[in-house]
């Protein structure tokens, strides 16, 4: 008894240096990721941007010097050939080659982040509810509460299911967000390159505590959580008994 | 111009609204349009004061200003105002104000409808706004996901005034919709074909449709989450073969096309503005129709970008992907087209200019953003955080505020004869314009930093508090930039100069109808030969030919209309519309009653008010044709040099107004398939669904008295289309009687059938769609009964047999559906 007491002030303490660990670095940033799937998605964002900034000016300073330019009369011949000119490649020409190069960049990327089968793949159950998310560990019986321990470097599966309404379970750091659905089991892998704590939150609006349903994701160097997996393993042993 | 003056006070006297309260009784587009904008513009500010609400409490971190409970209204009200009281309604009324007169004609093609449909609206936004003033407003966010709407999770009556008061408003969405249409299509200025309409003119015709086929899976979805909410029908719970995501995909069915309904008229007006003030007709107007055209389709398959964080399979997240960024061509093109416009012509740099300027870098901004949202993996990371907000509100804002207001700057001289002032517009548009930035362009920051959407609160030090602060900064300069465009509109109609005829020099024909306008715009319908017809033809007036006088002849007392061909533009009949009416402030009132009672749960009073509805709605259909308040037979109108009163053809608006209602009709309908579908083949505990307990025999029983109803009935409009009108009441009344005894067959199955509605989702659908068959089949069978006596009164007959063929497609739909229904929901299971 006392020693589940311990436990669970233990855990309330590494809960808050985690959060606020988090709070310095990164926090729920996409543009600070911890893995490969985020960073990829950092590579997108930067890349979008700066095409997207160019179209932008170019576009609206085209605009300004059409409406600027000095006025010239031009026949109809003409006319036809500026519009058609500027219709063929601007309308349809410049969005064709944009999302041409977004598609190649973009598929595989997010190709890359779907949970293929791989050996080495673990398996982590999270059960949302309002306004808290369960973690159990379906090989080794380990229950938690609003916090996952994930070995780096390993892929993991996070298998989402929802008691009441719609949640959705998002660590910025580490990559997208999955939807937890009643009725449902969405799976989204998690890959953590760097150990540490990172922080995540439920993004689909839940009810009024919505805003405070957070949690905690810790990447163990393989080697710690291997350690940390029998701990908790004998601890949970211990209190069966 | 003697002969004139006295011409305009007969008309005015026919045409004119009653004085006093008899305006109540208005259905004069002019009059229901400039409502439908004023109430509009009401929303709009309360929901920007919503809007500033939530800027406050966002604007330092750890805030205590506003509490969860009032937040979560606060969000879901400011997007359920904007969206539904706000943005759509306003637009339905600046194209009801301006369609009539663009196309040439007096007045829109069902006025009853027009002021039904503003009364609906109105009610409707008075009873949401009061679930806010009681602090029982929605609390689910605007797109009332379920589980978190149904009974379970939001016990108060918030999710019910959404779904009641919602559905209510649409029926003025829907009614406008068909109205447009119908307008658009039938009753151009003779010789106006498709090819030579205002532009603007096609981008309403777009915005029309898509609200006719687009607004019903949302109204459905409505029906079926209140139903389950009130009467425990488990459409969306899994533990009862329901599905939750249903709703998302019915609801963005909606929410998607919803986009393009709002964005499309802005668009128009733009194509509108920017020939006047570059001195030359726009260039591209067929790329730019094409453009319309493809939109309106594509904008129907693009909803589950909505949705990629809901577990779809991966190869529909990439179809709906990169149909989303296609999406990107056709507005491309007509950003293309207008500055080729501004290219080859003469530009004059006035207000309106300014905001079309404002308008494109926003929404080319927001257009960007939304390529990158479209893109999947991108989107798992940012969806529902503060960058879709600011995407969002890009797009809104940007595609639709923007222009809107340069078209009111650039349309207030036709409202008011006066001219706007540059000063304090310019002032109006600079505060708005940075204000927008400041509040909007950093927080797809905020979002990058991982603030989600709709959280009441949040910490310092994870980088979000300075753009918060900038953001709620901006906002309130934002609304001081409002505050400014409001009071310059105001002592605009007081203090501005007088505006001389067509001020800016425009090419289209709203400006020929006065400023400001008569009730009747046209003394004499104009003759169209041109697409610029102010710029081609010094002075519109009517060719005086052997089928046409312009109707200028009101001594009959009728207001009137020309009827023309839907394509081509040519003559075909005139049309007589109602005059002012009380029936549609009646109707919305019973049917007002008929929301609170729902609301209230008071089941009894609303059969009662559903019942009342029903009559004045019957007697509205009853006050028609020949009538002796519309339209009585008289030798006169055999003499006069004008083509046949509608109702004395086979094809005037009426039939038109039906098909076109019908096919919302159909759409509300397939949805429902849809529906029954998606619950059998995708939720998580389909299975093949139990018919077994609805009796085939009754039911093909049933449907064989149908099928000969309506086979007798097409068989009396063909021997009328012929000339043929001997013993109409004995064939109507056979008609009825089949249509009768199939009714009363499908009211017997549905009452003895055991279905199993509060446990299973695909029962509670069998009993929706049995609902639906017997409220299509007892308004086929009621109005037909009426025709029996209309027919016996002589308001059917040989000269007059324009009311079997307008009714006649809502048979053959009764019967299209009903086997429709008999293969998908009872065979299909049955057979697999």
């Amino acid at each position: 008894m006392a020693l589940c007491m311990l436990n669970r002030l233990d855990k309330l303490f590494i809960l808050t240096i985690a959060l606020s660990l988090a709070g310095c670095n990164g926090g729920y940033s996409i543009l600070d990721p911890a893995g490969p799937n985020a960073n990829a998605v950092r590579w997108l964002w930067w890349g979008m941007f700066s095409v997207g900034s160019l179209v932008l000016i170019g576009v609206c300073a085209l605009w300004w010097y059409a409406m600027r330019k000095p006025h010239k009369d031009y026949s109809p011949y003409d006319v036809k050939r500026i519009t058609n000119r500027l219709v063929l490649m601007g309308g349809i020409g410049l969005p064709v080659v944009c999302i041409s190069v977004l598609l190649v960049f973009g598929i595989p990327a997010g190709h890359n982040m779907l949970p293929w089968p791989s050996e080495r793949t673990i398996t982590i159950n999270v059960h949302a509810k309002q306004w808290l998310w369960e973690v159990s560990y379906p090989d080794h019986h380990i229950q938690l509460t609003d916090e996952i321990y994930l070995p780096a470097s390993t892929p993991v599966n996070i298998e989402i299911t929802s008691e009441d309404v719609i949640h959705s379970f998002w660590v910025p750091r580490l990559g997208g967000k999955m939807d937890a659905i009643p009725g449902r089991t969405n799976v989204l892998r998690l890959f953590g390159d760097k150990p540490g704590s990172y922080a995540g939150q439920c993004a689909e609006y839940c009810g009024l505590a919505h805003t405070k349903m957070k949690f905690v994701v810790h990447v163990l160097p393989e080697n710690e959580f291997a350690t940390w997996l029998s701990q908790q393993q004998r601890s949970t042993g211990e209190a069966n008994q | 111009m003697n002969n004139d003056l006295s011409l305009h006070s007969q008309f005015a006297k026919v045409w004119d609204n009653l004085p006093g309260w008899g305006q109540l009784a208005a259905v004069n587009h002019t009059s229901i349009s400039r409502r439908f904008m004023i109430t509009g513009a009401v929303f709009f500010v309360i929901g920007g004061v919503l809007a500033m609400l939530i800027r406050s409490q966002l604007a330092l971190p750890q805030q205590e200003l506003i509490s969860p409970e009032l937040y979560a209204q606060l969000f879901t009200m400011h997007g359920t105002v904007m969206m539904f009281l706000f943005a759509i309604p306003i637009l339905e009324g600046a194209a009801m104000y301006l369609i009539p007169k663009m196309i040439g004609t007096r007045d829109l093609v069902f006025p009853r409808l027009s002021a039904l449909g503003y009364y609906c609206y109105l009610f409707g936004g008075i009873i949401i706004m009061t679930s806010l003033f009681l602090g029982i407003a929605p609390d689910s966010g605007w797109f009332m996901y379920t589980p978190l709407s149904s009974a379970k999770f939001s016990t108060g009556p918030g999710s019910d005034f959404w779904l009641l008061g919602i559905t209510f408003v649409e029926i003025s969405a829907v009614s406008a919709g068909v109205e447009l249409t119908v307008s658009i299509l039938r009753t151009r200025a003779p010789g106006m074909s498709l090819s030579k309409m205002p532009i603007f003119c096609w981008y309403i015709l777009a915005m029309a449709l898509m609200i006719v086929f687009g607004f019903p899976p949302l109204i459905l979805a409505s029906i079926l989450l209140e139903l389950e909410r009130a009467a425990g029908m488990p459409f969306f719970n899994p533990d009862a073969g329901g599905d939750p995501i249903l709703w998302q995909h019915l609801f963005w069915l909606f929410g998607h096309p919803e986009v393009y309904i709002i964005f499309l008229p802005a668009a128009g007006i733009v194509s509108t503005i920017i020939p006047v003030f570059a001195g030359r007709p726009l260039v591209g107007y067929r790329w730019i129709v094409l453009a319309i055209i493809t939109m309106g389709f594509v904008s129907f398959g693009l909803w589950v970008h909505h949705m990629f964080t809901v577990g779809i399979p991966q190869l529909a997240q990439a179809f709906f992907s990169v149909a989303s960024m296609l999406v990107a061509i056709p507005t491309a093109i007509q950003v293309f087209a207008w500055i080729a416009t501004l290219w080859t012509g003469r530009v004059r740099f006035e207000l309106p200019m300014l905001w079309i300027f404002g308008f494109l870098f926003i929404f080319v901004c927001g257009g960007l953003t939304g390529v990158m949202l479209a893109l999947v993996p991108f989107d798992w990371q940012v969806h529902d955080t503060h960058f879709v907000v600011a995407h969002f509100h890009y797009v809104l804002i940007g595609g639709m505020l923007f222009p809107l207001i340069g078209g009111l700057y650039y349309w207030l001289p036709h409202l008011s004869g006066r001219m706007p002032t540059m000063q304090m517009g310019r002032w109006a548009f600079w505060l708005i314009f940075i204000g927008f930035n400041a509040t909007f362009l950093m927080m797809h920051l905020t979002g990058l930093l991982g603030m989600p959407r709709r959280v009441y609160t949040y910490e310092p030090e994870l980088g979000w508090d300075w753009l918060n602060m900038l953001s709620s900064f901006g906002s309130f300069i934002m609304a001081s930039g409002f505050g400014m465009l409001f009071l310059d509109v105001i002592l605009h109609f007081r203090y501005g100069q007088k505006a001389t005829f067509n001020p800016w020099q425009a090419d289209t024909l709203e400006w020929a109808t006065g400023t400001p306008p008569t009730s009747y715009n046209f003394l004499r319908i104009p003759t169209v030969t041109t697409r610029h017809p102010l710029w081609d033809t010094p002075k519109v007036e009517p060719k005086v030919e052997n089928d046409g006088q312009g109707l200028e002849d009101i001594s009959h007392g009728r207001r009137e209309l020309y009827g023309t061909h839907a394509v081509t533009g040519k003559l075909m009949e005139v049309i007589h519309i109602p005059s002012h009416s009380w029936l549609p402030l009646i109707s919305a009132s019973f049917l007002a009653l008929l929301c609170i009672s729902l609301l209230s749960r008071a089941y009894l009073l609303a059969l009662g008010v559903t019942a009342l509805a029903a009559l004045s709605l019957f007697r509205w259909a009853w006050v028609n044709g020949a009538h002796r308040v519309m339209a009585p037979l008289s030798d006169k109108e055999l003499q006069r040099r004008e083509p046949k009163l509608h109702s004395r053809t086979l094809s005037g608006p009426g039939l038109w107004g039906m098909v076109i209602t019908l096919l919302s009709d159909g759409s509300l309908y397939l949805s429902l398939v849809f529906g029954w579908l998606y619950l059998w083949t995708v939720a998580p505990n389909s299975k093949v669904p139990d018919v077994a307990t609805v009796s085939l025999s009754v039911m093909a029983l049933s449907g064989v008295f149908l099928t000969i109803a309506v086979v007798l009935y097409g068989q009396i409009v063909k021997r009328l289309r012929s000339g043929n009108a001997t013993k109409l009441v004995s064939q109507l009344s056979r008609v009825f009687a089949f249509g009768l005894a199939h009714l009363l067959l499908l009211i017997y199955l549905t009452a003895t059938t055991d279905l199993a509605i509060t446990t299973s989702a695909h029962d509670a659908a069998l009993l929706v769609m049995l609902m639906f068959l017997l409220f299509h089949s007892s308004i086929a069978v009621v109005m037909t009964g009426l025709q029996i006596v209309r027919a016996a009164k002589g308001f059917i007959s040989q000269t007059l047999p324009y009311e079997p063929a307008v009714l006649n497609p809502f048979w053959v739909f009764t019967a299209g559906i009903f086997w429709v229904s008999f293969a998908c929901f009872l065979i299909l299971p049955r057979v697999w």
